[in-house]
């Protein structure tokens, strides 16, 4: 079964190492198992530390792509 | 407290993605607690920083982080408003010299009378990079736990209502070596 879930966005754009990971464990705190979670960042040591920190935390990372020079890490809460 | 960076609000996006296989439910075991332990002695602004990065990028990964403030390390916990702390004079000179509290740490090198911590701050306001003093909200609110060292409060004459809230209760050497005795990383810093 298929269903259509909106990815809530959080913005990490223009923050520097820790910010957007500590944005992502806030939204993790308060997010339910199966939600999403479109992440933007423009922090290039983003690139290795999100994948990082989903598998230290078990979320999924769904999808990675880069638009318009943003980052867009696609993430799964566990 | 929390810092701006915290309370910027998160927007929920109007535009619906690719219709996603549904969630499965994977194994339930609990995670290991994982911990670590920071040993923060050195006080200094180029010290402290990675130090509260690591603290706090611990917390949010999943790893519980204590950091046991010692020696140097103990004055930025101090609050900024306390300028002369101590009651006997080499406490007070103590203090007069080396200005305690989170927004007056001083660099390791090229200090420079304050023109390095100056530039640090510049730099760090440029590149968005958050100051010690944001980080050290950031950390608090994430939940880690910052333990005063009771020996260097004793010593420099600080008294609990001369440290910021939120703390432990000051602890000691053994206190830190059970911890760091059952943490899977340990730092001294």
């Amino acid at each position: 079964m298929n269903v259509a879930i909106t990815p809530t966005t959080v913005d990490a754009r223009g923050l520097a190492c820790p910010m957007p990971i500590v944005k992502a464990a806030q939204w993790a705190k308060t997010a339910e198992s199966g939600q999403l979670m479109d992440l933007l960042s423009t922090d290039a040591g983003a690139l290795k530390d999100v994948p990082a920190w989903c598998r230290s935390t078990g979320n999924e990372l769904v999808e990675q792509r880069a638009e318009a020079g943003v980052q867009h890490f696609l993430i799964r809460r566990a | 407290m929390t810092t701006e960076l915290l309370e910027r609000p998160v927007e929920t996006s109007t535009q619906d993605l690719e219709p996603l296989p549904l969630h499965e439910p994977r194994d339930q075991t609990p995670a290991k607690t994982k911990e670590m332990v920071l040993i923060s002695w050195s006080g200094e602004y180029d010290k402290v920083m990675p130090t509260l990065i690591l603290a706090s990028t611990a917390e949010a990964s999943g790893v519980h982080c204590r950091v046991f403030m010692t020696f140097w390390g103990l004055l930025p916990l101090v609050k900024d408003s306390r300028r002369i702390t101590g009651s006997n004079w080499m406490q007070k000179m103590l203090s007069f010299m080396q200005r305690p509290g989170i927004d007056h740490v001083k660099l390791s090198k090229m200090n420079f009378m304050g023109m390095g911590p100056w530039m640090m701050h510049t730099l760090s306001k440029q590149y968005n990079v958050a100051t010690p003093h944001e980080l050290l909200e950031v950390c608090q609110a994430l939940g880690v736990e910052f333990l005063p060292c009771q020996m260097t409060m004793d010593m420099f004459g600080l008294k609990r209502e001369d440290m910021i809230d939120g703390l432990g209760d000051p602890v000691g050497a053994a206190t830190v070596i059970e911890l760091m005795s059952h943490a899977q990383a340990s730092l001294f810093i």
